[in-house]
């Protein structure tokens, strides 16, 4: 019984630090994203509210807070109303099953308790609930569009739920060659079938500089450009292409359900980075090892280091994305399709199979 | 038949075909970009100082004997957006006519500088103010405590009139 209240207090002080923290990351990428195109187009960007600018997001929620929330006349109520909650509530959720950092444990003997970095980074399925999860994060744009009832609305939640379909395949495919070297390098051999997909395991297969990207270079890249698709993000930023579309799927929404989408896309933005961090630039993993720092592994101190590590690499991926943002123009629909499904598609199957042969020649 | 052929494989070479070099290429442009130097002027703290050829907001000239302007009323005259009122009175010195009240409504003027031109006693002068904030009708018009100003201000304006004119 008391453990079952310990385990509810602990995953709760995680939720609620998690919740903070994707939240605080929209926050800072809403600004590094317009500090960083008004760099490119030789402008300084926002640079009055707080130091630097960088209240700047909070006041822009502030202020959205406070707009009036129009629903259209039209709009399917329920469904308009639900959207932005799906949206959001799915960029949160993925975050559930990211490990942080390494365990750390605190009381000594028998008292001592193994603590993970994030609420539940063991799960056997955790690549399979991310994939899931991002399927259902369609849901929300397509049923924005729909429930709208705006004929640019509807046509931006249709290209979403197209472009991300077509993009989740390659993007599926890609981690396949991922597990299959994730496994090979596997420490633990009683569980390493049954923990593969697990992401800490992942992680901990990255140990020592064995970073996928080394061994993966052609999945990383098909992985890289199917999270650009997935986060409908330029140059895939179909669904809300402002010169063809007004707004795309969003037109219709003002206020904090706008807020929502806003932040939805940002927090989506963070959670590609993590996965892209955990998948191939070794997770939490330190570029040095942890004997440098003088820490020992379990310690609080490591894993705060240890999760220092995955922040800066999120950050570095996330200033990426905007830096490819601000630069490439955005793909015509044609060219769009004809990338997922002519190019991405076999390039993730060649890579599977290349994998899988190099793998059955060494091993 | 001279039709050529313009398809997107024959303008491209293998390597911008392949998307990633080129795409490469654009990151670096971007990236230079960024140390380049900006031009946004920081408003409030850097202020813009025009030249003397600037018409900001028309004020009245006053020199060490007091006030130029004798309240001919030819800049109401002029004035195409009926933004000034003239009310002329008499007095013992020099000039025998002085303005009892002048009027000049900000929210009227255009800036235009007619008064300026056609002014015979180089009395109204456009100056070099910009920064015009009336929080009601009432306050934006002016009257003479708030449009005399002394000449040693003036001097770019009026050097360039002199110049020009």
């Amino acid at each position: 019984m008391s453990e079952l209240v310990w385990i509810l207090i602990e995953t709760l002080i995680k939720a609620v630090f998690i919740l903070t923290m994707i939240m605080l990351a929209a926050a800072t990428l809403v600004y590094f994203e317009r500090r960083i195109s008004a760099l490119i187009q030789n402008r300084y960007g926002p640079n009055r509210v707080g130091p630097f600018g960088l209240l700047q997001p909070f006041a822009d929620v502030f202020k959205l807070f406070l707009k009036e929330d129009l629903v259209p006349k039209a709009a399917n109520k329920r469904f308009h109303r639900i959207a932005p909650i799906i949206s959001l509530g799915v960029t949160i959720a993925v975050f559930s099953v990211i490990p942080l950092a390494n365990y750390f444990t605190i009381g000594t003997g028998d008292t001592a308790r193994k603590i993970y970095f994030g609420i539940a980074p063991n799960v056997n399925i955790g690549f399979l609930f991310i994939l899931a999860m991002t399927s259902v994060g369609v849901y929300g744009i397509t049923l924005a569009g729909w429930s709208s009832n705006n004929k640019y609305s509807l046509l931006g939640g249709l290209r979403s739920s197209a472009q991300m379909i077509s993009y989740e395949l390659s993007m599926g495919l890609s981690v396949i060659g991922v597990l299959l070297v994730s496994n090979y390098f596997t420490t633990s051999q009683n569980d390493s079938w049954t923990n593969a997909l697990s992401l800490n395991t992942i992680v901990l297969n990255q140990s020592g500089w064995k970073w996928n990207i080394i061994f993966q270079p052609l999945g990383f890249l098909i992985f890289l450009v199917s999270a650009f698709a997935e986060t409908n993000r330029a140059p895939f930023d179909l669904p809300e292409a402002e010169p063809e579309l007004v707004g795309g799927f969003n037109t219709e929404y003002s206020g904090m359900k706008f807020g929502m989408f806003f932040l939805a896309e940002y927090g989506n933005m963070a959670t590609s980075a993590a996965l892209i961090t955990l998948l191939f630039l070794g997770g939490w993993q330190l570029p040095f090892p942890a004997g440098w720092l003088g820490l020992t592994e379990g310690s609080i101190w490591l894993a705060l280091a240890q999760f220092s590590s995955f922040l800066l690499k999120i950050i570095l991926i996330a200033i990426f994305f905007i830096w490819v943002r601000w630069t490439v123009p955005r793909f015509r629909y044609d060219q769009l399709m004809n990338l997922g499904w002519k190019v991405m598609l076999p390039l993730a199957l060649l890579n599977i199979v290349i994998t899988g042969i190099v793998l059955m020649i060494i091993s | 038949m001279n039709i050529t052929k313009n398809t997107e494989a024959e303008r491209m070479n293998f390597w911008e075909r392949m998307y990633i070099p080129e795409i490469a290429r654009g990151l670096g442009l971007t990236l230079n970009q960024v140390f380049k130097p900006k031009f946004t002027r920081q408003y409030p703290e850097e202020v813009w100082e025009p030249e003397g050829s600037y018409r900001g907001r028309p004020v009245l000239v006053k020199d060490e004997t007091g006030e130029r302007c004798v309240a001919c009323g030819l800049c109401s005259r002029v004035c195409p957006a009926l933004a000034i009122e003239v009310h002329a009175s008499e007095t013992e010195k020099d000039k025998e006519r002085y303005p009892v009240k002048f009027e000049i409504n900000m929210l009227r003027c255009i800036f235009c500088g007619f008064c300026e031109e056609v002014c015979p006693e180089e009395a109204i002068v456009m100056s070099k103010d910009y920064h015009l904030v009336f929080q009601s009708q009432e306050e934006a018009i002016l009257g003479k405590d708030k449009l005399e100003v002394p000449i040693a201000k003036l001097q770019d304006r009026l050097e360039f009139l002199r110049q020009y004119r």
